[in-house]
């Protein structure tokens, strides 16, 4: 009845978000883009350790039964730290080109003539 | 039709098309392949590091190193963002 | 940027130490219940940022300096490694959990199986959800307050 629906939800996801960074002109939207996508595989990650029927691995007052996979969430916290960082970093950059340049389209700034 | 156009398109649907064969082509949903280092950890992280958390005893007891590293990363780039925007003294 | 109306104001004050509590519980309880040091640093640090944007920039920066902030973030990194380097000295390994079913500060060892929620146990996990939390609280803070004060008007420059 599933039939890999979250694995398509997946693709979707990235295949939006390539969409954003490959045909947009505006910098903010291809920031969106970008974050689309490691939506998108942070989904993948957590997909990936689900077994047929099982709880949350705490043992902290639970239910019994057998539990979920611990480290590919493990592996999901990290990544998503790591894409709060690199958004924060991008987004200043594009304040101090749109101070500098006074445009935001990707194909007017220029680059070093002269 | 300029050159960069087809370039785009043809670059787009190429990914597509691996991205959407590849998810049907998986495992099915709801059976992973491999478990013994997982069921490893979920009998043994109770007397071992003392924590009903198995998810927080991975992240800090059984692969602390990789927190190690993710921490370099946040304070690597609070400390790039301050210095973007820094007033220079006159 | 200016501050927001005068409900905004009073209803945000009202609010912002039940949601600073929440998250310090949530970093507290990390090794029991879901949570941590990083979810529960995002939401200390999401209630300081509804802060910042309804009283405006320049009375929270009469306030919090930048200088304070990153003592705060590098106090948290040091004592994250020295707890990890203290394992080397006193057990065998680096990232040694060397509190574990000794009698000291956290060192109880639950019993195997569900059961109800003690807090002296976990070792040295809760020391680095603690550190880990003070880090992740001064370093997203100081970023929404720079961005803040990169973006200002043209008038209140002058």
């Amino acid at each position: 009845m599933i039939f890999n629906i979250p694995f398509i939800a997946v693709a979707a996801l990235i295949l939006i978000g390539l969409y954003a960074v490959i045909f947009k002109r505006n910098m903010i939207k291809m920031i969106i883009g970008i974050t689309l996508i490691e939506s998108g595989v942070n989904l993948f990650l957590i997909t990936l350790g689900y077994r047929e029927g099982s709880i949350a691995p705490i043992y902290t007052s639970s239910p019994g039964g057998i539990m979920a996979l611990p480290v590919p969430q493990a592996l999901t916290l990290t990544s998503i730290v790591i894409g709060v960082a690199v958004l924060a970093l991008m987004l200043s950059l594009v304040i101090h080109i749109y101070r500098h340049n006074g445009t935001l389209d990707a194909r007017k700034i220029g680059g070093p003539e002269e | 039709m300029s050159r960069r156009n087809i370039a785009a398109v043809l670059s787009f649907s190429i990914v597509a098309m691996f991205l959407i064969f590849g998810a049907l082509m998986i495992h099915p949903f709801g059976t992973p392949t491999e478990t013994d280092m997982d069921d490893n950890i979920i009998t043994n992280a109770q007397t071992e590091t003392g924590s009903n958390n198995a998810v927080t005893s991975v992240v800090f007891d059984y692969r602390g190193f990789d927190t190690l590293g993710e921490a370099t990363i946040l304070f690597t780039a609070v400390a790039a963002v301050i210095m973007v925007f820094r007033r220079l003294k006159k | 940027m200016s501050g927001m109306s005068k409900i905004v104001k009073t209803i945000s004050g009202i609010t912002f130490p039940f949601i600073t509590i929440y998250g310090l519980y949530i970093i507290a309880h990390g090794h029991l219940t879901p949570g941590g040091g990083f979810q529960g640093g995002a939401i200390v640090a999401s209630g300081f940022a509804m802060v910042l944007v309804s009283y405006g920039s320049i009375w929270t920066m009469n306030r919090v300096k930048e200088k304070n902030l990153s003592i705060l973030e590098s106090l948290g990194a040091v004592c994250f490694i020295l707890l990890a380097i203290l394992g080397l000295g006193f057990g065998t390994a680096f990232f040694n959990n060397f509190l574990v079913g000794t009698n000291s500060l956290f060192g109880v060892v639950p019993a195997f199986g569900s059961g109800l929620a003690d807090i002296n146990t976990g070792g040295v996990i809760p020391l680095m959800n603690f550190a880990v939390g003070l880090k992740v609280i001064a370093g997203l803070f100081g970023i929404v307050l720079v961005m803040a004060y990169a973006s200002r008007t043209k008038e209140e420059n002058k």
